[in-house]
């Protein structure tokens, strides 16, 4: 396919490798921030193209493994209620709560469908009138102009039986989170592309500038992570902290102005928790308040839900890039995919999934 | 989540709301909405992402980075390895 092959072609990768190798003297970390990245670094097995002596750290940018167990209780409170239909992004399903999972309220009778765009979601109330349709409105940047375009359609056809459970993330506060941490070891980021072909990357130059950190926006086929890892060691060696584009051909500097608005119109920033992480100041979207009626929390009258994580898993660490999966002790015992006690292991995005997927 | 692949527009569907149009992903086909980008055209490659085209594809920059790449690789061979 155009735009994919010749991105994944091994020969440009091996030269890539090889550049890499020759220009690092120096033990490098780095992390990705996009769980898309961390799957296509462990799935093509990139690590084992680059020098020992550079760390890559897998970031907390898979919106699945990030959204708070709370919002997961409150997901399943909803689909189980009698007039409701709940749908959602596939990848959510399977996030467990503290007794049950979406899928298995589905299994058992529950109204939960699997939507490919936040507007199949809509299409699905207006089908409905009789019926709550709720959707799960999570992701970062990405997915936030999709989610606030299906609010906005449903204003227009002003529907009064739907609504989205939200809990979107933003970037650029979690980057500033990390790297404000006295325990943090990340020298250089590669930043997510699609989440800059929304938002562009000006945000991103007083963050390297304050933190002398590179970051770098990349792409997702393993010759655009290789490139952007490239241009990232170029400067970490050279003691450079720039903002530079390795995504060019899709990313623009100041993003995509009409996504943009379209989230503008509909979300304001807010606080949010992240999962493993703890509350992020203004780090998230909320509805704003002229859309309150689309809003499931309040709908619904959940009130505060109470939500237990297990003790054993360190996901929290694994988020900031302090652990590898393998190096949590259930890791392929107790925790396996098909039995995950923490999201990192559900999502296919999720860096412990990747890592029992294809580094066993 | 955030993943998006690239495909070609080939036709916009007349006055809808939002504004839809099909693009063919290597032969398959899907109606995704276009709202994000009015500046658009019949041909033009994007990348879509939960059913919206979110951005155009610029052929230019892409060629000029496979250039660079392409130009260490025949380094390479010149140089006999
Ligand atoms: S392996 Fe499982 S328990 Fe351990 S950190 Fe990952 S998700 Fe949590």
């Amino acid at each position: 396919m155009k735009y994919l092959d010749e991105y994944r072609d091994p020969l440009k990768a091996k030269i890539l490798s090889e550049k890499i190798h020759a220009i690092t003297t120096k033990p490098w970390t780095i992390m990705e921030i996009c769980g898309g990245q961390t799957h296509s670094i462990v799935k093509s097995g990139l690590e084992k193209l680059l020098p020992a002596s550079l760390s890559i750290v897998h970031g907390p940018g898979c919106p699945v493994c990030v959204t708070p167990l709370e919002m997961i209780e409150k997901a399943i409170m909803i689909a189980l209620k009698p007039n409701v239909i709940f749908t959602s992004f596939g990848d959510m399903l399977r996030v467990p709560g503290n007794s049950t999972d979406l899928l298995h309220v589905k299994a058992n009778g529950g109204d939960v469908r699997i939507v490919y765009s936040p507007l199949d979601a809509v299409a699905i109330a207006q089908k409905n009138p009789e019926k709550e349709v709720v959707f799960f409105a999570v992701g970062f940047e990405t997915t936030a102009p999709a989610n606030a375009a299906a609010v906005w359609q449903a204003q227009k056809l002003n529907l009064k039986n739907f609504s989205i459970l939200c809990s979107h993330v933003l970037v650029p506060p979690a980057i500033e989170g990390l790297l404000s941490s006295h325990q943090n070891r990340v020298q250089g980021f590669l930043a997510a592309g699609h989440v800059c072909t929304i938002m562009g990357y000006e945000e991103y130059e007083p963050l390297a500038k304050k933190y002398n950190v590179p970051i770098v926006v990349t792409g997702f086929e393993p010759v655009d992570i290789l490139h952007g890892i490239l241009m990232l060691v170029t400067q970490l060696e050279a003691g450079r902290h720039d903002v530079e584009n390795q995504y060019s051909r899709i990313v623009k500097r100041k993003g995509n102005r009409s996504a943009q608005e379209m989230i503008f119109n509909v979300f304001e920033i807010s606080h949010r928790s992240w999962r493993g992480i703890g509350e992020i100041p203004k780090s998230g979207y909320r509805l704003k308040d002229e859309f309150t009626r689309f809003d499931a929390e309040r709908k619904f009258d959940l009130g505060a839900v109470a939500a237990m994580e297990p003790p054993q898993c360190i996901a929290g660490n694994i988020l900031r890039g302090l652990n590898k999966p393998h190096e949590c002790s259930v890791f392929g015992t107790q925790c396996t995919p098909e039995h995950p006690l923490g999201a990192p292991m559900v999502s296919s995005e999720g860096a412990c999934a990747a890592y029992y997927h294809y580094r066993k | 989540m955030c993943l998006a692949i690239p495909g070609k527009i080939e036709s916009f569907v007349e006055n809808s709301d939002p504004k839809m149009g099909t693009v063919n992903f290597g032969g398959i086909r899907k109606t995704v909405c276009m709202e994000m980008l009015p500046e658009a055209n019949v041909n033009d490659y994007v990348i879509v992402h939960v059913g919206f085209a979110i951005s155009i594809i610029d052929e230019e920059e892409a060629k000029e980075t496979l250039r660079m790449l392409s130009e260490a690789g025949e380094l390479k061979r010149d140089l006999g390895e």
